[in-house]
């Protein structure tokens, strides 16, 4: 366990932001498009392709820690994340490739490269 | 009188609900404890996991609201990852426009509520002859708050109490995001939009660093779907390809 880099009230207030943004993308197709108008053909487009790009660019998000220093500092996500998508596309099912990953993950950093 | 009259009615509902959010039953609890266990290990317990679910109410955004609030992120920063990675969002309510008709006050809870897992319930499922439809579809995503909420208070609790060693637990973050990629690389069909993320984003952390590459990779990423609309631009996009 950590020290927490931001005061309580800088947290809450962090989490209230985060509540009223996701709440904002989930009501804004209501608020905009309720009365039978039709949405813009590029947001329609930009819906359809972001999601895949935006994926990719948070597992590099993820990754921004690996070093390549030392064995250490990559095989363990290496491996983690290849079983993750080998489970996944092996048996289909989210929870076995999440879990199953962690797992071996927590088991290589703390055990094996500890 | 009126009492009996809703309490068998509520009950006849619940009973047609239940069973269609199993599924979310199951993947809530565990998802929402690894969430728990993640914001347990950079220290905020059960309470911040209970407020946390329920004022956010989301799988990959709240996975995402650990690490910001663990490297302290300023505001417009948590504001700006949390509207881009609730983008997908914006598609959602389109299809259920129809079907939240006349909800009243509830359909702020509905739009309120609607993730993935919730969507793909609402999308799919048809209430019973003898349920009111809004009553089915307002209870499904009840139920399904109440797991998620729950779930994420179990693991923040678990990492407290049982006190045993959660390094590495944040890798569920990475694994959840490879999962919904692998199920996007399959339900889409092209695979240039996923490219270009990992490729756009890598060459950001390598030019600008860690702290500073998920604007400019986004920056990026847009300018570059926006010009390459003519060629990506078709009808045959696929839709509901994510998960949590």
């Amino acid at each position: 366990m950590t020290t927490p880099a931001l005061t309580p009230g800088q947290a809450a207030l962090s989490i209230l932001v985060m509540a009223a943004v996701t709440f904002l993308t989930r009501a804004l197709p209501f608020l905009l498009f309720d009365r039978g108008d039709h949405p813009p053909r590029i947001i329609l487009y930009l819906g359809s392709v972001l999601p895949p790009a935006i994926i990719a660019m948070l597992i590099v998000y993820c990754l921004k820690g690996v070093s390549f220093a030392s064995p250490a500092g990559w095989v363990p996500a290496l491996v983690s994340g290849l079983v993750a998508a080998g489970l996944h596309i092996w048996k289909h099912n989210d929870l076995l490739s999440i879990f199953g990953a962690t797992v071996l993950y927590m088991v290589l950093v703390q055990g094996v490269f500890a | 009188m009126v009492a009996i009259e809703v309490i068998p009615m509520n009950r006849k509902t619940l009973a047609a609900a239940f069973p269609c959010t199993v599924p979310v039953l199951m993947g809530y609890l565990a998802i929402g404890m690894a969430f728990g266990l993640m914001l347990q290990s950079i220290g905020y317990g059960p309470v911040w996991a209970a407020f946390m679910s329920l004022t956010i109410y989301a799988g990959s955004g709240q996975y995402l609201g650990v690490s910001l609030l663990a490297m302290g992120a300023g505001l417009g920063q948590v504001a700006l990852l949390t509207f881009i990675i609730n983008f997908r969002h914006l598609v959602y309510g389109l299809s259920l426009l129809e079907k939240f008709h006349g909800m009243g006050p509830r359909k702020l809870y509905m739009m309120f509520s609607l993730t993935d897992e919730t969507y793909a319930l609402l999308s799919s499922a048809q209430a019973p002859e003898d349920v009111g439809p809004h009553d089915f579809y307002f209870t499904i995503a009840l139920l399904d708050h109440s797991y998620w909420v729950i779930g994420s208070v179990l693991g923040a609790l678990a990492g407290q109490l049982l006190g045993f060693d959660t390094t590495g637990v944040d890798f569920a973050m990475t694994a959840l995001f490879i999962v919904i990629a692998v199920s996007q690389w399959r339900a889409y069909p092209r695979h240039l939009p996923a490219l270009l993320g990992a490729v756009a984003t890598v060459v950001c952390l390598l030019l600008v660093g860690a702290d500073n590459m998920l604007l400019p990779a986004l920056g990026i990423i847009v300018l570059v779907l926006v010009l390459a609309r003519p060629r990506l631009d078709v009808h045959s996009t696929a839709k509901g390809a994510d998960a949590t």
